[in-house]
Formats: structure tokens, sequence, C-alpha cells
């Protein structure tokens, strides 16, 4: 098992490096230069020519790749061109709120998805399978902007002063601020430290901070603004969980030890949950795990609608800017985290059955 | 249709069988009410693109000022539905230039088809090829093919497209070939797992030793094996590529104004929600329907050519 493990980080070495070339050289490739996002559109050459010099954009490309690399592997993104800050900084700003975000809309879609075609599954050809089904097949067609649009205009215009009114953007309301927890409990960091970034992390993921900081207004402010971006975010993969739970669990309660339990005597709730539903989840885990490149994708249009300045807004607005530092962070933080979650999958699958031997 | 791409036999009596199969799946195909509402919603767009210069009551590009007498972002007026006579009828209302929303949405219709064939049929050309040559050929050109796709497959398909407009600029060309190149790994992989389940097969192991060069055992004997699940996955391939290439251009990177493109379209009215949801509405209840009628068909003709879920049950009457 733990060897398993190593060999699977090791293999995901050539892909990880794969995915830093592919984004270097495409951040280079995109037309129009630095300079002219950052100088404006009249820097003179030699304004231009001190500037490319102060980033190292003067140096061969290959040079350039190098001393990215060494800089990448110590843990040193650089500065941001267009706000220049350090990467690192704005990666602790912004990758929370897209977390929070992802985290959210993933959780709605398992706790709706994997019931909906357990119910399917067993009262299936019934009317509540037909609906559940028409509902997953409209789901799956969803166009994520268009329904975070249409959900905001209901629950913030049509449903105002009612009691279900939901804010239409941000993360918290006007008036409102998350302390940091650290400066609740009246911890001293130091600025800038590598520590005080890890705390401002996990600062920055709201729901978390206002749990440990005991303030449940904040929370609930906090929860309010994430329920609509989250349940936009969240329909295509609910969608796709319900499918695949159903016609899994369907094929697995069609097995002959299925039958054996019945037969023995096995209340049908067990039969379902422990016998048929565990075993159902393998290809719903699988499934799970690829819908989280969905969701990081989708999560461009939903902070983009609800105005949210996570990971996918910044990274559009990076490209539009030619900001190359932002632009290989955070493509490389998302692919690097996409490739880790299939390899979580893959581990979990030993847990969900024992049948699976990693080799 | 289909028996024009059932697999050429190489014995007389392996025709029929052929044949048979696809008539059963195609049975199997018009059974299924879900198929056919997607066939239903998927034929009524094409009329509806075929047709549209008859539907359309107005140029969809035609700017109304001084020509009737209607207000920016107008809601809807349908004589019908009580709205007063002397008002010119706009069924799905007026949009921030002044043009008729329903013909807008109708030209719409010939867009999206446009970038579902277009990107899905690049897509399965490259990734077809890709594919049988890292299953024919295998060994470290299999292996660097497959792993080029491994890396293409690590971004979330929307990120990459997004990144590869960026490289091109925007624009709807662009946006097409940044969907495409982002749908090349599932055909490859696709095309790559039929080439080796065909490969070690007898009848392909006879046609080689009768001396047919690798093209013509991969044309004759290999392409046909794989179709099957490349027209499913085709299929599904439409309504993805329609979904991403309409969040495109809804991000101002794919169609320009004024092209009556739906993505475009909502996007250039997405501030307006509030005070014009029509302008929101309608267009993305268009990319849905389209998406929807795909993913029906999609669906269905997966399940008719794998009668192994049909008997299991699986799939629902």
């Amino acid at each position: 098992m733990f060897r398993y493990i190593i060999r699977r980080l090791i293999y995901a070495i050539p892909v990880l490096v794969g995915i830093l070339v592919v984004v270097f050289v495409l951040a280079r490739l995109i037309p129009g230069d630095p300079c002219t996002a950052i100088l404006g559109e009249k820097a003179t050459p030699e304004a231009c020519a001190r500037l490319n010099q102060q980033l190292g954009l003067d140096k061969p490309i290959t040079t350039q790749f190098v001393i990215y690399l060494e800089r990448f592997i110590q843990g040193d993104f650089g500065n941001s061109i267009r706000f220049s800050r350090p990467v690192s900084l704005i990666l602790v700003e912004r990758l929370p709120t897209t977390i929070e975000l992802t985290m959210f809309a993933l959780i709605i879609a398992v706790a709706v998805g994997i019931p909906a075609g357990v119910i399917s599954a067993v009262r299936h050809n019934s009317t509540v399978d037909v609906v559940t089904m028409i509902g997953a097949n409209i789901g799956v067609s969803m166009p994520v902007f268009w329904l975070g649009l249409m959900l905001a205009y209901l629950f913030a215009i049509v449903l105002k002063d009612t009691p279900f009114w939901l804010p239409p953007s941000g993360r918290l309301s006007a008036g409102i601020s998350a302390v940091p927890f650290f400066e609740v409990w009246g911890l001293n960091v130091q600025p800038d430290s590598t520590g005080f970034k890890f705390l401002e992390f996990i600062a920055n993921l709201y729901v978390l901070n206002s749990i440990l900081t005991q303030n449940w207004a904040l929370l609930w402010d906090t929860i309010k603004h994430l329920i609509l971006p989250a349940v936009a975010l969240s329909t295509i993969p609910m969608s796709i969980i319900a499918r695949m739970t159903r016609s899994s669990l369907l094929e697995t309660l069609g097995q002959d030890y299925i039958r054996t339990a019945r037969g023995k005597g096995v209340p049908e709730r067990l039969v379902v949950m422990r016998h048929g539903l565990k075993n159902a989840l393998l290809p719903v885990i699988t499934i799970i795990g690829l819908q989280l490149g969905a969701l990081l994708g989708g999560a461009v249009l939903t902070e983009t609608i609800f105005g949210l300045s996570g990971v996918g807004r910044i990274l559009y607005e990076a490209i539009t800017a030619r900001d190359y530092p932002i632009i290989q962070a955070f493509t490389f933080i998302i692919a690097a985290g996409y490739v880790l979650i299939n390899l979580l999958v893959d581990i979990s699958y030993t847990f969900l059955d024992p049948r699976v031997r990693l080799q | 249709m289909a028996t024009d791409t059932a697999p050429r036999p190489l014995f007389p009596e392996e025709e029929t069988r052929g044949r048979d199969i696809y008539r059963t799946a195609l049975g199997r195909l018009f059974r299924r009410r879900s198929a056919m509402v997607g066939l239903a919603i998927l034929t009524t767009l094409v009329l509806t693109a075929i047709f549209a210069p008859l539907i359309a009551p107005y140029n969809p590009e035609q700017v109304l000022i001084g020509v009737e007498d209607v207000k920016r972002r107008q809601a809807p007026c349908i004589h019908l539905l009580g709205c007063p006579k002397d008002q010119p009828q706009h069924i799905l209302g007026i949009d921030g230039n002044v043009r008729d929303e329903f013909s807008r949405i109708i030209y719409g219709s010939r867009y999206s088809l446009m970038i579902g064939f277009t990107t899905v049929g690049f897509a399965i050309v490259i990734g077809s090829v890709l594919g049988a040559i890292a299953g024919f050929v295998g060994g470290w050109i299999d292996n660097a093919i497959m792993r080029v796709m491994d890396v293409l497959l690590a971004f979330p398909a929307l990120l990459l497209a997004i990144a590869i407009v960026a490289v091109l600029g925007p624009g709807l060309v662009n946006a097409l070939i940044a969907i495409g190149v982002v749908s090349i790994p599932a055909y490859a992989r696709v095309m790559r797992a039929s080439v080796l389940a065909t490969k070690e097969n007898d009848y392909v192991m006879a046609a080689r030793s009768l001396g047919a060069s690798s093209i013509r055992v991969l044309i004759r004997s290999v392409l046909p094996n794989a179709i099957t699940p490349l027209i499913v996955q085709g299929t599904l391939g439409i309504a993805t590529a329609i979904l991403d290439a309409a969040a495109l251009s809804f991000l101002g990177l794919g169609a320009q104004p004024p092209t009556p493109e739906w993505g475009s379209m909502l996007g250039t009215e997405r501030n307006q929600v509030f005070t014009a949801p029509h302008l929101v509405f309608f267009p993305g209840l268009a990319i849905m329907l389209t998406v929807l009628g795909f993913n029906l068909l999609g669906d269905g003709l997966r399940d008719a050519l794998d009668p192994r879920l049909a008997e299991k049950g699986v799939v629902p009457k």
C-alpha cells in the first residue's frame, strides 16, 4: 500500500513537469507583452527594456524556465506583474474562496445526488425514478452561468422581502468583516512569515474561521452568501452522481450475493445500504473525483456571476493581463490538485473493495 | 444509415449478422422514450436552423430604432396574451440594442449546431488518428502520445480552453479550435482502447498474414469496431462542446456581438438580469434544450448499442 502510494507519486512527477512546461510555454505564447499591459500602450521602448530586464524577461526563454523551475521548487512563485505582490500572498487570499465554493458545491452534489440515485434504483421504473432521471438529464444539460443568473434573479429580486431572500453577490454582507481567528486568539505571528501565510490561508476559509472564532452571525452570513453560487455550481456534478449511483446500484442489486442476503432474511434496508450501496460506490467515487475538474472550470463562471474573487476569476483576469507568474502558479496548483485528487480516488478503492489490490 | 456504418464482413454470413445488430439497436433506440424526446428536440432545432429566414420575423442584426415604436430591453409583447394590438408583436421582447430577441434566438440555432458539429468533428478526426497510431504502433510512441493526452486531461477543460483562446485571441473560430483541442483526449482514448481490443483478434491476424498493410488492416478491420463508441462519445461530446462554447462566449472570448450566438447574447445582457430577465432567460433556455437534446440522444444511443445494459434492466423502458 505504502509502496504503491510512493510509486504513484513518482509517476505523477513527469505529468506535473509536463504541466509546468505546458503552462510556461502557453503563458509565453499569449500575444502581446506584459510591458504594455503594465505601463500602458504608450510605453517607450527604453522603459520597456528596463522593465523586461527587471522582470528577467530579456533572458532566453530556456534560461527563464530554469530560473523559474529553481524558484518554483523552493516554493517561490515570484511576484505578480500586475499587482507587484508575491503570488504566494495572492494565492493565500484567493484560493480559500474557491476551495470553500467548490467544497460546498461538492457536498451539496453528494448529499443530494447519492440519495436520489439510491431511491431511483430501489424504486426503479416508478414515478419517483422517472421524475428523478428527468431532473438529472436536465441537470447535466444546464449552463451553469444561466442557472446562476436565474437563481440570483429569483432569490434576490422575486423573493425580496420574504424569509427566503438570499444575497446575489459577494462573500459577506456590507459592514460585516471576518476577524482572523489568530487575532481573536491573540496569537503573535510574524507578518510575511510562512506560518503567517498558512494561518491567513485558514482564516480566509470564512466558514472554518467563523467556527474557530465561534462567531455564529458571521457563519450564517457566510453560508447565506455561499448557497446560491454553490447550488448553481453543484447541478451538473449532482446529476451525474445521481445517474451513476442509480445505474451502479441497479447493477449491484442484480448480483447473486444480494439474492443470498435477501434469502437469509437480511432486512431490505440493510441489503440495499450495506450489501448493495457499499459495493456500488466504486464507480461513483471515480465520477466524484472526475467532477472536481468540472467544478473548478465552473468556478470561473460562478465566480464571475456572483462577484467572488476566487482562483477562477483571478486566473481569467491574469490571462487577459498577461500576468505570467499568476497564470503559471494558479494553473499549476489547479492541475496538481487534480492529479492528487485522482490519486486519492485510486487509494480509496482499496478501502471500499478489498479485492482491489494496488500494485 | 446504420447499415452504412456496419463493419465490412470477411464472410458473407457475417454481413447479415452485422445488419441485424444495428437493426435491433435502432429498434431499441426507437422504443426509448427519452431518446425520442431528444431526437424530437434536435429535429426541431435542425428545422429551425434550416428555415430560420422563414421563421424569424426580423433580421437578427436589424436595429429597430426608427423602424418601430419600441424601447430598449422592452418586455415581450404577445397579442394573444393581451398585449395591445396597436403595439408591434415581439414574443420574446427587445434586446439591449433594440433588436428582436426572438429572431436572434432563431438564428442562434445555426451557430449552436455549427459549433457542436465542427468542434466534435475536428476532435474525432485528430483524436482517432492519434489514438489509432498509439494503439497500433505501441511502444514509446504510444507512451508519448498518451502522456501528452494525460497532461491535457490534467487541466479542467474550460480553463484550458480559456488559456488557448487567450493565446489565439478571442473570436468564434478560435473558441472552436480551443474546445476542439480540449476534447481530443477523450476520442484518442476511445480509439486506442478499440484498437488494442481488436488488434489481437484472429481475423486481424488472418488479414495480416494475407499480407494486408497496416493501414489497410486499420481501416478495414479495426476502424469498424471503434465506430460505435466513437458515435456515442461524439453525440455526448457535442452537448459538452455547445455548453463550453456558450460559456466562452458568455465570458466574451467566443462569438462577438452582434453575432446572434446564445452564449454571447446572454453574456452581453447579464448585468441587466434584474431589470430585463427575459434577455437572459430565453437564450439560456435555448442552450439548455439543445444540450438536453444531444444528451438524451447520446444516452439512448449508448444504451441501444450496448445491449448488456438493457438486459440487466439498468436502462429504464
